[in-house]
């Protein structure tokens, strides 16, 4: 499915939408960044709790599609402007860490 | 590529925001030059870490990437306390990083274990209260 997929599913707070017609092949969950940096598989849909600026850098580096921050976990303003100006898709959803894993896969 | 190309980068060392900003220009520009996928990532990967760890340790430093036609060459150097134990260093989960920074969700220990898995050689020469240098190639 498509970013844009995502978005239309209404399951989470679409933030930054980014490249749209980019693919979700995967799902990513992991919270230490040195992790993600070797794991972030490209194309995935990584749910994570941590929301700084250094999240953005590793997906940017790692191609993942989109960030979803779970548990109610959000970005500042000033981390905003940087995800749209590298055309990062972000997420924010309530929902815990497995749950909101467990809404992208049953869209796959 | 008819000769090689050379890109020098300083990294800051009091802004952790920033990290990353020298791995994302010289990712942007290997694509830009249609180098394979997969070694785009690896030296992404390899150099980001390095980066981090000049931030984290070393009060920053310089990164020089040299690209030719069948190789990525990386030395990054700096002017901080230096490694006392590399093989120690080397180890999965062993880390040296303040608590501020694991509360961001580095310091876990991977960032030299990370470096060696990504690139295809790597070199640590490091001199405590010098400096270390570390030099990595990626082959393309």
């Amino acid at each position: 499915m498509t970013i844009q997929t995502l978005i239309d599913s209404g399951l989470f707070r679409s933030v930054v939408a980014g490249s749209t017609d980019k693919q979700i092949e995967k799902i990513f969950c992991c919270d230490l960044l040195s992790i993600a940096m070797s794991k972030a598989p490209e194309h995935g849909a990584w749910v994570t709790v941590m929301g700084n600026r250094n999240t953005l850098a590793v997906a940017s580096l790692t191609d993942i599609s989109c960030i979803i921050l779970a548990e109610g976990v959000s970005f500042t303003e000033e981390d905003l402007e940087c995800a749209r100006e590298e055309n990062i898709a972000v997420f924010t959803t309530p929902l815990p860490i497995f749950d909101a894993a467990l809404a992208v896969h049953n869209l796959l | 590529m008819a000769e090689n190309l050379t890109f020098r980068y300083k990294i800051s060392g009091d802004d952790f925001t920033r990290a990353g900003e020298a791995s994302s220009n010289v990712k942007s520009k290997l694509k830009q030059m249609g180098v394979d996928n997969n070694a785009i990532r690896k030296v992404a990967i390899a150099m980001y870490e390095g980066e981090i760890n000049m931030v984290i340790h070393a009060n920053g430093g310089t990164i020089t990437v040299e690209i030719s036609s069948d190789n990525i060459h990386l030395v990054l150097a700096d002017t901080g306390p230096g490694i006392a134990d590399i093989e120690k260093a080397m180890r999965e989960g062993y880390s040296t990083a303040p608590e501020e920074v694991r509360s961001l969700g580095f310091g876990a220990g991977m960032g030299l274990p990370n470096m060696k898995k990504y690139s295809d050689n790597m070199t640590i020469e490091s001199v405590v209260g010098v400096g270390t240098t570390v030099t990595m190639d990626i082959h393309l």
